[in-house]
This record gives structure tokens, C-alpha cells and sequence, in this order.
């Protein structure tokens, strides 16, 4: 498909501005040639761009079982809310008197989040997860640096973590320290408690971790950083298996990260907006990026306030705003009932398709599993050739999304699926069924498995040839 | 309650049947029971989706939203042409995810390949990536890149954006990467004092054009003075002046940075905005974040993936440039579908119209006893003094106008291309009743 700027002709325009109804001012450091942008009449462009939307498959256009990144559906009602001119056109540093409403959706969103989570206090200006972990570290390190307790340099993170994790350590200026995974993916609280000590800032974990299990030594495992003065941080990227259910303050977590544009339904628009929330117990709040968002006790009314040992801010302003009245807009449709109901349904769909999967294919881990499960084709590719990434593109053309391939790292040739809450029986088995069909064709006609997909706009691109000759740009030819 | 959840009761027995387990509960074996927060849940009950929308839109009806806003400082509110919201609000790009099954996902990938072609238009520079979440951000992540063993310190202008400052002295608190303010004289950086403060560890000088008070900074002078101290040159600009003023190539800056809020997004509150960040070829391996390349598939047709992955957090773990994952990328192909429907002649006729509407309320604001505090050239924004700054916004914010915003000196204002003379005229005639 061509370029937007290979599209058009010189002098097509659309007609959006208006004359100049003052005198005319220019600058005199102007540049020296025009920017060489598209130019196309509204057709053109409005067709483009169209088209482009055509080449992408999202939730929306069918299964989306990308595990650990919980692609479950974007209720329309959040959009609709997210989009309310009170809240597009309020511009960020007015009046605090004028922002009233803008600060209740902060102030309720804490509020409920944190029951959720089981902390005490919340910011929203981390845009993203790994922002939240470069946020959420930080607090560490101020808790420790207050304390005069300078000797804690080091993170300790399971060999299984998102890859974030270590480089949000290091971007914390903490030295990370690997522990292998125990043979059930869960933390080899033997390997921890060597690993810990007067060095020790915190720990960094996924509960349910990246295998899809949940960890039944998690108190013991906060116990024992605990009890080496560190702090430990909750990634939650998995919290949709125990959202209502579990809260990660109660299995001695002292700090999160949420992903809203994974639990709590806000879309991902193909790589973000997202919003990484950080929660944290009591005794970090005096840490947090200011400004925070206080209700006044005697007139109701929400003021700015910073908190006394604030780490300063991580972003402009208070994050993804819009992203946050979305995931309101979804916790409070959901509910008391409606929150743990859909972890549950998740964990239930989670394993339904392992159940069936199992009937040919190796899982990593004996079940249940909770929102998501990992299957390694090792045995496959050993006797037919075929490995996750073929399975993967085969699902392609069946336009099926695969699910998450070659991670975590400490399963060979992994395939993750979550297949998460709002998708129906009738979907996974049917997905389940092709799943199938495709590892009978494994075994009766690899060379289809490697040459798919067939059907996609395009098939499978060289991406060796991309890194090694980088093409970053369009040059007018 | 509300649910998503299709399954119905008779599906998730079934389902439960076939597990050979008699309720979901028991699939939470590992978790210790006494941990199980049941009923003790305090969240209020779920609702309708009528009753939300009503609980919602009664929070967005407590904002004020203005009908002239001449406040600025970071947030601009321009001109959004409705193929913009039409084409993001397609669902295939709302509910994707990151593109990492190329095939599947060209839609996404061509759109970032555009826009890092359009912001290499604007900035002049050779290489862009898929964006980072915000101005600050971006500020913040382009010290870390130019940071080596020998050359650790930073040096940024007082007159960035004191959000921006914030953000990277947060970051820098991380990294421990020292950061020195080089102090400003007569609201821009004040050169003499740039050259005297730059050492042997000057890993990059930071400079905002426009600055934060509107003023133009002499631009190559300080590019001139970053790299005679062996320092790399940082700009952050805001893109719609990049549209007519020189640009960050021909300042010879090394690694242009920015806000790209106003390239089409609203100002929602702050957020979700953009971050925009580029760099000569010589840098580009030490940018963060997700870069798009174009290749070929298996049967020779154009095609585009995430590429240069061994930059990144997933492929590198701790020695990733940054922990980048997720970016803004919904909003960086708002900003591509913007320039698209600007082209470079509109986007240049914002500008020019943003300036001179800036100038002309300046100008009438000088006429009535608010004169500008500094001296030189500004772009579309601009610092007066103001004696009875309180009563001016009151006046103003009486009659539905959000004036400029109080800083150190005065009042700091801002126009755009969405303010007409009429509306300027009204505010001016406010101001004056009142000083």
C-alpha cells in the first residue's frame, strides 16, 4: 500500500483556517525550506487512513489472546464518557474551582483502586506500566534514601519478570539481581532468601506471575524481604486474575503499578495511550508525585496539595487523564459484584482452553492456572519442525491475534494465551478447534505451517534485513 | 451489576463440568484462603450503563469549560479538524495492541512510519521514533541518551517549561545523573552564564524554542557554545512553531524533543498527550522507545515491523536504553492524521496566525498599561506585567475567559489560531475596566 506521501498532488489542500483578521507577524529566524508533509484533498486522506484502519486486527475484529496483556473488550460507554467536552476542553492549569469534576474523577478512582489493591493512597500520573515500575521504584528508593538507609542498591527480580522490570531498576539507578524460577515458575524462596540482605531496596513480582500461577509462598516471600528491610513491589500487569478476589496489599505488598488499559478495560490504540496507576501503602505516600488530589474535609471541595518528601513529578501535569475517566467509568459499571466476578470468569476461561489444549499440546505447568497459561512446543518443533512462531502465523490466517510467543524467557519455544473474561464459550472453542487443526497439519503438512500466513495483507516480513539496512523514514524519490 | 462477561450461568457450569471442578472457587486453591477478601469488598454496587452515564456526565458538568482561553504554559488549545476524531475513533486502531505480529498489524506500523517521517520533516532531523508519553518524558529520556562514562551532567535552561524541569530532575534522582538550571536574564538563557558553567562532565545542554515565557532563544549560539564544550545539543521545541521557524537541524542541535499536544490532540486535563523525540543518525541507536522500519515479506511487497528491538527493554532486559514499552501511539496518529490534513501550508498558517493574534493582543495590552516584561522576539506566547493580576483573572474568568496564567513576573499569555480579534478586543476591554 503506498505512503499518505506518495498519495495527492502539490496544491490539494483541505480548507481549515481561516484569513487573518490581525496584522500579519513573522518570524526572522524562518525556516528555510516548507516541511515536505501529504497533500491530499479530505477524500484521499479520510481513504488512506481508512485503509490503514482495514490492515490492523484489533479486540474488535476477533480473538486477542496476547497473554499478559489482557486485550479483554473496550466497552464503548468509556469512550463515550472519556470524550464529554467537560472533560477534552478543560484545559489543565485552570482555576482549581473550575476543575472540581476533573479532581472527583481523580479522588474516586483513587478511592475505589485502592480498595481493589488494598492501598492506601494512588497517582495517575504515570502514563504506562513501566512508567508506573520507574515510579513506583523511585518511592523505594526515596523510603530508604529518607531513612539514611544508603546501602540498598539492589532490586532482586525473578528470572520470569516482564522485561520492564530490570530496565525500570536500572532507570531507578539500582543494580538488578536475578533469581531463578523454583520448577513450578513460582519464586524458589530458597534462592530469595540467599539473595537478600543489607543490600537488598525491594523485590519486583507478578502475583499471579508470568506462568499464570499464583504464588502460594507469597507471604512468606514478602515476609522474608521484609524482614531484610526491603520493600516489595507488586507488577500488576497480571491483576486480572485476582481483581475483587485477592488484593495484593494483603499478600505484603507495599507498592503497585495497574495497568488501566489491561484490567480495567481502557483501550490500548495500538501501543497506548495507556495509564500505569502506582499504589502504595501508608508509610511511601509522603513519596509520591505531587500534585496529588485532596478533598477538603470541612467543604467538600478537592485542592492540590504535595506530598512532603515527594519524589517530584514523573510527567507533565497528572498523567492520561482521559484514560483514568475510563477505567471510572468501567469499575463503577461493574461493581462490588461485577469486579471479582470478572477475574473469576477470566480464570475460568483461562482454563477451559488449557483443559482442551492439553488434548495435544504440552503445557509448561501442571494446572489450574489462573488468567493465563503457558505451552511450550518443544516436543512439536522436535519431531515436526514447527515451532511457536509458525503455530503463531498459522492462527493468522484463521484471523485469530496469537497469543504472546517466546515469553517468559524461562520457557523454550512459550506460547501465552489469555484469553481473558468477556470472550464467550462458543469463540474459545472454536479457537480451541483451530489450535488443533494445527498441530494435525504440524504433523501432515509443515510446510503450509511454514509458509503461512497466506491471507494477511502481508506475509511474513525481514526483519533481520530491517534492523541490518534501516529504513526509519520516507525520502521523496 | 454491569458485566461483560457473555458466558451464562448454564456456559460456566458447563465449562466448570468439563474442568471436573464444581465451582470457579476452587480454581483459586493456591490462593491462601485466608487472604480471600469475599464480602469485605467495600465498593459501592455495579450499575447500568444509563445510570454511569449519568453519575459520569454529572462530574465532567462540575468543569468549567471556557469560551475564549488565552492560557497556554504547556497545554495549547488549537484547531482540531474533525477527520482527526473521525479516523482515531476507528476501532480497529482504539482496541490493538501493540504491533507485534507485523501481519496483522501494517495499519499501525505504516501510520508510525508516516508520522517518524513527519517529524523528521518538521524537525529536520534523520531519525524519529514512535513516540514516549509526553514532553517531559521526552526531555527527560533525550539527557539520558546523551549521557556516556565521561560526560554525566546535564545543563537546562530556566526557561524550560517548569514541568519538563520537573520531570527530568525526577529522572535524573533516578539515574543519578547530576543536573545543573542554566539561569535566565531577561526571560532567556542567559549565554555567559551557559559558557561558564559548562565542564569537562557536560554531557548535553537542554534549551525549550520557543522558551517557556514565548521568547525565541538564540538558538545556534547555544548549539555553538554546547559543542565547543564538547556537550550535545538538546532542543525542545514546540511543532507547530517548527512549522515556519528554523529548525532544530539548522540549530544543529543533536536530538530534538517536544510536546506534541498540539499537533492535533485535546487538552483533556493534561493528558493523554505526546512525545515526540528525533535525533541525527549519528544518535539514533540511543533513542528510546519502539522505531518502525519499512522491509519486505517473503514475496518481495513493501511491509513494516518494529525494528532495532535490541535497544529494547524486552530484548535487553537491564541494559535496555530505557524501560519504554508502552508509548502514546493512538495519539501519535492523531498527529499524523493532523499534518496529513494540515500539510505543510496549513500547519504554517497556524502558526503564523497563533503569532500574530499573540502580537496583537500584546500589543493592545501594552496600549492599556500591561506591557511586556522582556525585550526580543516572541512567538505565541508572552509574559506582561500586571498589577492587579487577581482581579484581571476575575474579570476576565467572569465573563468566560480563562486569561493567562500567573508566573513570576506577571501573567504569562497565550494565543492560538482559534482565538479571533473580536474575542481579543472583548478580553483587552475587560482588562482595561479593570486596571
Amino acid at each position: 500500500m503506498k505512503l499518505i506521501f506518495e498519495k495527492g498532488a502539490p496544491g490539494q489542500h483541505l480548507t481549515l483556517m481561516p484569513e487573518c483578521d490581525v496584522p500579519e507577524v513573522e518570524l526572522s529566524c524562518a525556516r528555510k525550506t516548507a516541511p515536505k508533509l501529504p497533500h491530499v484533498s479530505e477524500t484521499e486522506l479520510t481513504r488512506h487512513y481508512t485503509a490503514l484502519a482495514k490492515r490492523v486486527h484489533g479486540v474488535n475484529d476477533g480473538f486477542y489472546p496476547l497473554g499478559s496483556c489482557t486485550m479483554k473488550y473496550n466497552p464503548k460507554i468509556n469512550e463515550d464518557m472519556a470524550a464529554l467536552p467537560g472533560f477534552t476542553q478543560i484545559h489543565p492549569l485552570q482555576p482549581v474551582e473550575t476543575v472540581q469534576g476533573c479532581m472527583e474523577v481523580l479522588s474516586t478512582t483513587e478511592k475505589l483502586l485502592c480498595e481493589i489493591t488494598g492501598m492506601d493512597a494512588m497517582t495517575f500520573q504515570p502514563a504506562a506500566g513501566a512508567h508506573g515500575e520507574f515510579t513506583g521504584l523511585l518511592l523505594i528508593k526515596a523510603y530508604h534514601t529518607h531513612r539514611k538507609d544508603t546501602a540498598r542498591t539492589k532490586i532482586i527480580v525473578p528470572d520470569s519478570a516482564h522485561g520492564t522490570n530490570p530496565a525500570s531498576a536500572v532507570m531507578a539507578g539500582y543494580t538488578v539481581v536475578n533469581i531463578p524460577s523454583s520448577d513450578d515458575g513460582c519464586v524458589d524462596v530458597e534462592a530469595l532468601r540467599k539473595a537478600v540482605g543489607p543490600d537488598t531496596a525491594g523485590l519486583m513480582l507478578t502475583n499471579p506471575n508470568t506462568v499464570g500461577i499464583f504464588d502460594k509462598n507469597i507471604l512468606e516471600i514478602t515476609k522474608i524481604v521484609h524482614e531484610a528491610g526491603g520493600l516489595c513491589y507488586y507488577d500488576g500487569a497480571n491483576l486480572n486474575a485476582v481483581m475483587g478476589v485477592v488484593r495484593p496489599g494483603d499478600m505484603g505488598f507495599d507498592v503497585i503499578h495497574l495497568n488501566l488499559h489491561k484490567t480495567f478495560s481502557t483501550p490500548h490504540g495500538g501501543g497506548g495511550p495507556g495509564a500505569g496507576a502506582v499504589g502504595c501503602k501508608a508509610l511511601l505516600k509522603e513519596f509520591l508525585p505531587g500534585p496529588v488530589v485532596e478533598q477538603c474535609p470541612e467543604c467538600g471541595l478537592y485542592r492540590f496539595a504535595q506530598p512532603e518528601h515527594s519524589i517530584g513529578r514523573v510527567k507533565d501535569f497528572y498523567g492520561n487523564f482521559d484514560v483514568v475517566v475510563r477505567a471510572l467509568t468501567y469499575v463503577l459499571t461493574l461493581g462490588k459484584e461485577g469486579i471479582p466476578d470478572a477475574a473469576k470468569n477470566a480464570v475460568l476461561n483461562a482454563n477451559y482452553m488449557m483443559k482442551r489444549l492439553s488434548e495435544k499440546y504440552t503445557m509448561a505447568y501442571a494446572g489450574p492456572c489462573m488468567h493465563e497459561f503457558v505451552m511450550t512446543l518443544v516436543d512439536l518443533h522436535d519431531t515436526t519442525g514447527i515451532s511457536a512462531m509458525d503455530i503463531a502465523k498459522g492462527l493468522l490466517d484463521h484471523g485469530i491475534h496469537p497469543p504472546t510467543m517466546y515469553f517468559p524467557l524461562i520457557v523454550h519455544e512459550a506460547l501465552m494465551i489469555e484469553p481473558t473474561e468477556t470472550e464467550s464459550q462458543e469463540t474459545m472453542d472454536h479457537v480451541c478447534d483451530v489450535f488443533l487443526q494445527l498441530w494435525d497439519l504440524a504433523h501432515t503438512d509443515p510446510q503450509a505451517l511454514h509458509d503461512a500466513p497466506t491471507k494477511t495483507p502481508v506475509r511474513r516480513l525481514d526483519e533481520v534485513g530491517a534492523a541490518r539496512n534501516p529504513v526509519l523514514r520516507y525520502v521523496a524519490g | 451489576m454491569g458485566t461483560y462477561v457473555p458466558n451464562t450461568q448454564a456456559q460456566r457450569e458447563a465449562m466448570l463440568a468439563a474442568l471436573g471442578v464444581a465451582k470457579v472457587e476452587d480454581l483459586f486453591c493456591n490462593v491462601p484462603q485466608e487472604m480471600l477478601v469475599g464480602e469485605n469488598l467495600d465498593l459501592p454496587k455495579g450499575l447500568s450503563e444509563l445510570e454511569v452515564r449519568k453519575k459520569v456526565t454529572a462530574m465532567a458538568a462540575k468543569n468549567r469549560v471556557y469560551d475564549t482561553v488565552l492560557r497556554g504554559a504547556g497545554a495549547y488549545r488549537h484547531f482540531i479538524p474533525s477527520v482527526v476524531k473521525s479516523v482515531i475513533s476507528r476501532e480497529e486502531l482504539v482496541t490493538a495492541y501493540t504491533p507485534y505480529q507485523a501481519e496483522i498489524s501494517q495499519g499501525i506500523l505504516q501510520s508510525i512510519f508516516e508520522y517518524q517521517t513527519m517529524i523528521c520533516e518538521l524537525t529536520g532531523m534523520e531519525v524519529s521514533n514512535a513516540s514516549v508519553y509526553d514532553g517531559g518524558t521526552a526531555g527527560a529520556e533525550a539527557l539520558a541518551m546523551c549521557k556516556d562514562r565521561k560526560r554525566t551532567k546535564a545543563y537546562v535552561s530556566a526557561t524550560t517549561d517548569p514541568n519538563v524541569i520537573g520531570t527530568m530532575q525526577t529522572y535524573c534522582f533516578g539515574s543519578g545523573m547530576p543536573l545543573e538550571i542554566i539561569p535566565a536574564k531577561d526571560g532567556r538563557t542567559d549565554l555567559e552564564a551557559l559558557k561558564a558553567a559548562l565542564g569537562a562532565d557536560a554531557a548535553c545542554v537542554y534549551v525549550q524554542q520557543p522558551n517557556y515565557y514565548g521568547n525565541m532563544e538564540d538558538a545556534h549560539a547555544i548549539g555553538e557554545i554546547a559543542h565547543a564544550a564538547g556537550a550535545k545539543y538538546i532542543m525542545g521545541c514546540n511543532p507547530i512553531a517548527l512549522a515556519v521557524m528554523e529548525t532544530p537541524a539548522e540549530c544543529g542541535a543533536d536530538v530534538a524533543v517536544g510536546e506534541a499536544q498540539p499537533l492535533g490532540l485535546d487538552i483533556a486535563f493534561g493528558g493523554p498527550y505526546l512525545g515526540y523525540m528525533a535525533a541525527t543518525k549519528a544518535m539514533f541507536r540511543k533513542l528510546p522507545g519502539r522505531i518502525v522500519g519499512q522491509t519486505h515479506d517473503v514475496d518481495g511487497n513493501v511491509g513494516y515491523v518494529l525494528t532495532l528491538t535490541a535497544r529494547e527493554q524486552h530484548i535487553r532486559r537491564e541494559k535496555a536504553s530505557s524501560n519504554i514499552c508502552s508509548n502514546q501511539a493512538l495519539c501519535a496518529f492523531a498527529a499524523g492524521v493532523y499534518m496529513t490534513a494540515m500539510g505543510a501550508d496549513g500547519l504554517a498558517q497556524a502558526a503564523k496566525l497563533s503569532m500574530s493574534k499573540a502580537h496583537y493582543l500584546a500589543d493592545e495590552l501594552a496600549k492599556i498599561g500591561l506591557p511586556r516584561i522582556h525585550s526580543g522576539e516572541y512567538f505565541h506566547e508572552f509574559v506582561t506585567a500586571c498589577d492587579k493580576l487577581e482581579a484581571v483573572l476575575k474579570a476576565l474568568d467572569d465573563n468566560g475567559i480563562l486569561g493567562g496564567l500567573p508566573v513570576e513576573g506577571g501573567i504569562l499569555w497565550c494565543c492560538t489560531e482559534v482565538v479571533s480579534r473580536e474575542e481579543i478586543d472583548r478580553a483587552v476591554a475587560i482588562v482595561k475596566e479593570v486596571c
